[in-house]
């Protein structure tokens, strides 16, 4: 209503002005301003450096401080332990948002919950809690799980000469990454019954452990078709041993579209990305994080999903475009 | 018991391997194929090589928690300088400066400050990894620069049909045989870990040895990066987090140098690697949950420990100070 009236008083005054080239202010400026002066947005990744969590940091940055909001990294370094302690002490001290990257389901949930309850917006970005909270921003796993078993059904059915042998190379067992994905795949694996898994192991995003892991399968399997592994940055330890083999080995990894993931592809390190593009992850982020900001609603109140589009990628499809570097890369 | 009292350590824990070779060659196909072996060695050569490093250490009666840091920061940063354009031959020197720059720092607090190795080098190694990931580059994880083909043999290459990290395995452990059995500096070492106030007394230089061990193993450790970067062509700095530095200790203790110094050699750390790797390949073969592993794992360890306590009791003549 207030905005109608705005608006009619402004048209009306540029009427009685008479003249049309004068300027008419944006009612809805100070309003938006005024939502974020002040605000404070506190982030937590499992650990700042590497493409995924600083590439977030970047586009949150990028989006909120010239809107006046502080925005503040916690850096746990790998460490739930010390993640957890960041975010007690963020509860205390109150910033108007939480950004939470989780290291695992569980650790951080009860914590998620109390912030909530401290009145703080808690954004859970592409890992999420067993606790739901006000907005999450990230790849569908169990969906992204589904496509990548249909993808290694594709490539790998027996029907087109293929042996049906696969394998996987997770990350931390616990990771949501690494849990919903192996549902989603598994799901597709039970229909299809050709198509055989002969290993399931976990590396910890490391890519010397991918690497012996790997090794060790394809030589207990020379006819293994393909490997769907669960991070880019893990997996050149896979592409290596697939080389040193010099089986022919379709590899599938997936990863934040970094720069690294285009040139790996490039250079036949992977042979297929799938991309959850992380400048748009932290678009969507911001994005939320300036509705909530306006709209003020009780936290915890409303619970927003917003699935990261997947793109599939190879050499083939490959565009200019497919892949983000951060700043000196 | 008699014939089994003999049974050392080292030998106890050669057997466990062999018995568990022999268990999974008839359980397993595939597990005795040459092939196979091969692959077995190599998953554990940069561990094996990390041993020989601390097993140096530890006969000095010393222990080096820098080492897996150290390793990562200087090896981080060599790839970091060759991708930002420097000749891969001065990124190594360079990396190999810095590494023996932390290792004689390392034996300057352990020597002159005498403040006890294990304090000593924990600071250090949390300090590397600090001053590393704040200063020398951004990224957690570096990768090789594209056209480092000769960089990336030491790890992807083979030698004789042999992978290269196995040689460079067999290298390091050659070179480091020759060093305790044919050197004065070699013998020192043993002796300086045998009885620091008895090799001062009958005129050993104790502190240089001490400074020049802590060089040695930094100077391993800066190998053993190359390789492990060369391998999967990018090298990660997070593993200085990791549980690898005492993955590498147990390697040694498991083969029998003691803790106390002066005891064992680089057979010990063979023979205490070539086990770990039978068991992880062997369990990566079966496809046994990580977790599982992790408990079978932990369980033979504890049994070879137990054997060994059984069969050599400590008593009042076995054990020193400082035995932990």
């Amino acid at each position: 209503m207030r905005l109608r009236t705005t608006l009619i008083a402004a048209a009306v005054a540029a009427l009685a002005g008479g003249a049309g080239a004068q300027g008419i202010d944006d009612p809805t400026r100070g309003a938006y301003y005024d939502a974020f002066e002040g605000k404070k947005v506190a982030y937590v990744p499992v650990a700042m450096g590497f493409d995924l969590t600083e590439g977030w940091a970047m586009g949150l940055k990028a989006a909120l401080e010239p809107l006046g909001v502080t925005f503040d990294i916690r850096d746990p370094n790998w460490s739930t332990s010390a993640g957890a302690q960041a975010i007690t002490s963020l509860i205390s001290e109150k910033p108007d948002v939480i950004v939470v990257h989780n290291p695992d389901v569980q650790s951080y949930a009860r914590l998620l919950k109390k912030a909530e309850e401290a009145g703080i917006y808690v954004v859970q970005v592409n890992m999420r809690s067993s606790y739901s909270t006000d907005v999450f921003v990230g790849a569908d796993y169990v969906g992204m799980g589904r496509q990548i078993g249909e993808r290694l059904v594709e490539i790998c059915s027996p029907d087109k000469g293929k042996s049906g042998k696969i394998a996987i190379t997770q990350g931390v067992l616990t990771a949501a990454a690494s849990a919903y994905q192996m549902k989603g795949i598994e799901d597709v694996l039970k229909e299809h019954p050709e198509i055989q898994m002969v290993s399931n192991q976990a590396a910890d995003w490391d890519a010397t452990k991918a690497k012996n892991i790997t090794a060790t399968v394809i030589q207990q399997h020379p006819d293994l078709c393909a490997i769907a592994g669960f991070w880019d940055v893990m997996d050149v330890g896979t592409s290596a041993a697939i080389k040193e083999s010099g089986k022919d080995v379709y590899l599938i990894t997936q990863g934040g579209g970094n720069k690294a993931a285009c040139d790996g592809l490039e250079n036949g390190t992977y042979s297929e990305v799938v991309v959850y593009n992380v400048p748009g992850q932290a678009r969507d982020m911001a994005n939320t994080i300036q509705q909530l900001l306006q709209l003020k609603p009780t936290p915890g109140s409303m619970k927003t999903t917003l699935f990261t589009q997947l793109d599939f990628v190879t050499k083939d499809n490959m565009k200019p475009g497919s892949c983000w570097a951060l700043p000196g890369q | 018991m008699r014939v089994f009292g003999r049974l050392s350590q080292e030998q106890i824990v050669f057997g466990l391997a062999v018995l568990l070779c022999l268990g999974f060659a008839l359980a397993l196909p595939g597990f005795l194929t040459a092939q196979n072996i091969l692959n077995l060695v190599r998953s554990v050569s940069i561990l094996g090589i990390l041993g020989v490093a601390m097993g140096l250490v530890v006969i000095g009666r010393g222990i080096d928690l820098s080492l897996v840091a150290l390793m990562a920061i200087s090896v981080a940063w060599t790839l970091q300088l060759a991708t930002n354009g420097m000749p891969m031959g001065l990124a190594l020197a360079l990396g190999l400066a810095f590494s023996l720059a932390v290792g004689l720092l390392n034996g300057f607090l352990v020597a002159y400050v005498e403040i006890p190795a294990i304090f000593a080098t924990l600071a250090m190694g949390i300090a590397v990894y600090g001053f590393g990931r704040y200063v020398m580059f951004s990224l957690d994880v570096v990768y090789l620069p594209q056209d480092a083909e000769a960089f990336r043999w030491l790890g992807q290459g083979r030698l004789l049909g042999v992978p290269t990290p196995i040689c460079m395995f067999a290298l390091v452990s050659f070179l480091a045989f020759l060093f305790l059995r044919y050197t004065h500096q070699g013998r020192y070492l043993r002796t300086v870990g045998d009885n620091l106030a008895a090799a001062r007394i009958s005129g050993v230089p104790a502190r240089p040895v001490i400074l020049m061990q802590y060089m040695i193993a930094a100077t391993i450790g800066f190998v053993g990066g190359c390789v492990t970067a060369a391998s999967v062509a990018s090298m990660n700095t997070r593993v200085a987090n990791s549980t690898m530095i005492y993955d590498v200790i147990l390697v040694v203790v498991l083969g029998g140098i003691g803790l106390s110094g002066g005891k064992g050699g680089i057979r010990n750390v063979i023979v205490g690697t070539l086990l770990i790797g039978v068991l992880l390949n062997g369990m990566t073969i079966m496809d046994i949950q990580y977790t599982v592993q992790n408990v079978i794992k932990g369980v033979i360890l504890l049994t070879a420990i137990v054997i060994d306590t059984m069969l050599n009791p400590r008593d009042e003549q076995t054990a020193q100070q400082g035995d932990i």
